[in-house]
């Protein structure tokens, strides 16, 4: 065993690339974890149990619910919020799509969809509008009807393509 | 904090997991993706004295094919399955039932074990398992034992693995040679729990008579059953229109009265598994290149 069974345990993750540390209940989740014990926000909770997709965030690149993951699970992992997208006050091109394509309206579950559609474009970078409505299916969002998310997903598709173009043809 | 207070351990082998859960005489639970304990935690349905997770347990993540069978550790994840070109060669139908499990997002991080384990009686896997007569592993103090799926699935979230039990691994049995298949389900969004579903395989002789035929009805019971009816209905007949039809009613006949709950009535339950039934062998009768021009849907 690596450690002894505890209710409390020290964990050591990196979150947008910072080392972090704590010693916690086994029992917090992840997404009470990232906004309690280190303050950020960014990653929002909504239903709790798995559901709704606001506290989605990547958990060594792929998406998963922090909601239903323990902290103390995470621990050795990369993890990235929704505020490691942004680099240095410039948008990421999947936030640039979202507000251009109008793709949120209230916010809330915003930060799960775009951490959700990173993880589909890292591997998919020209997705069919299948595998999109399937990575979207697993949010929820109360506000837009999804056609404009729908639309933001393409766009952020487009740009991230023709940026890769770019950084391809400079090479 | 949402879930009870627990102690937690990371097992690095299965011999560590059912020592450990030996010491806890019962009061222990395994955690493998999590999905669905956590939830259950975060609501407080579950309150286990102590989790172990499994998964720092390296053995039990693969996916494994020889002859006829693949066999697939509990803690592969369910993204590694849907994703296994082994899978996707071999066995259809568990390729399908898994990309119908919640989303994308639940399968990178839920695992064949845990779901199997969790054995909610809508569950696709549990579903793929009855229709096709997987084994199953399981790890003891006293070494391992093999049950089959009809053993295995008990009553409503209950299975045949002991307290000081772990399901270690998974053997599926190949589609026969030139088999249909399909898996239907009627659920009100992608990704929620089917109200019914239906999980089917043909296998059609030369003349297009039906040599087998497989038939697991799920979400209607408090675990996924075979309609066995309905197969006999089916074996040694020519696979077209007026004989789903038959096997659609049979099907209808065999479950016992289905769960009424907010999201359907039992009434509309058994009205799903004659439908899905017609349409699951209709579609897998085509799969096996049997062409079906009578009857409708």
């Amino acid at each position: 065993m690596s450690e002894a069974m505890a209710a409390r345990r020290t964990v050591s993750v990196t979150v947008n690339g910072v080392a972090h540390e704590r010693v916690i209940d086994a029992r917090l989740t992840l997404v009470d974890f990232l906004r309690g014990e280190l303050g950020m926000t960014g990653t929002h909770v909504g239903c709790e149990h798995g559901l709704c997709g606001a506290c989605t965030v990547l958990l060594d690149g792929q998406a998963v619910r922090s909601c239903i993951l323990l902290a103390v699970q995470a621990d050795g992992a990369a993890i990235t919020t929704v505020e490691g997208l942004a680099t240095g006050g410039q948008l990421h091109p999947i936030q640039e799509a979202f507000m251009e394509a109008h793709g949120l309206q209230c916010g809330f579950c915003t930060p799960g969809f775009l951490m959700a559609v990173t993880e589909l474009l890292e591997g998919t970078p020209d997705p069919t509008e299948d595998e999109i409505r399937d990575v979207l299916g697993g949010n929820l969002c109360r506000c837009t009807g999804y056609e404009a998310i729908l639309a933001s997903v393409k766009l952020a598709a487009a740009k991230l393509r023709a940026l890769r173009g770019t950084v391809a043809g400079d090479g | 904090m949402k879930p009870p207070p627990f102690e937690y351990g990371v097992a690095e082998s299965v011999g560590e997991a059912v020592a450990l859960l030996q010491r806890y005489d019962g009061e222990a639970r395994v955690l493998a993706g999590g999905q669905s304990l956590v939830p259950l935690l975060n609501m407080r349905l579950a309150r286990p004295a102590a989790l172990i997770d499994l998964n720092r347990v390296r053995e039990l993540d693969f996916v494994r094919a020889s002859g006829n069978t693949i066999t697939i550790g509990a803690m592969t994840r369910q993204r590694s399955v849907e994703r296994s070109p082994d899978v996707q060669r071999q066995n259809a139908l568990l390729h399908a039932a898994t990309q119908n499990i919640g989303h994308p997002q639940i399968r990178n991080r839920g695992t064949m074990g845990g779901s199997l384990a969790h054995a909610h009686p809508a569950s696709e896997y549990q579903a793929a398992a009855v229709a096709l007569d997987a084994r199953f592993t399981l790890a003891g103090p006293s070494g391992t034992r093999s049950v089959d799926a009809a053993e295995f699935f008990v009553t409503y979230l209950t299975t045949a693995i002991e307290p000081d039990e772990v399901l270690t691994e998974i053997a599926w049995p190949a589609l026969s040679p030139g088999a249909g298949w399909s898996l239907i389900e009627v659920a009100r969004r992608h990704g929620d729990f089917a109200l019914a579903g239906v999980a089917a395989t043909l296998t059609p002789d030369a003349r297009g008579r039906c040599a087998e035929a497989r038939i697991a009805l799920f979400g209607v019971g408090p675990t996924a059953l075979r309609a066995r009816g309905a197969e006999r209905t089916l074996t040694g007949a020519a696979l077209e229109g007026g004989v789903f039809d038959e096997a659609a009613v049979s099907a209808e006949r065999e479950i016992d009265e289905p769960p009424s709950d907010v999201h359907a009535s039992g009434e509309y339950r058994r009205h799903l598994v004659g439908v899905l039934t017609r349409r699951a062998l209709r579609e897998a009768a085509a799969r096996a290149g049997v062409a079906t021009s009578t009857g409708v849907a």
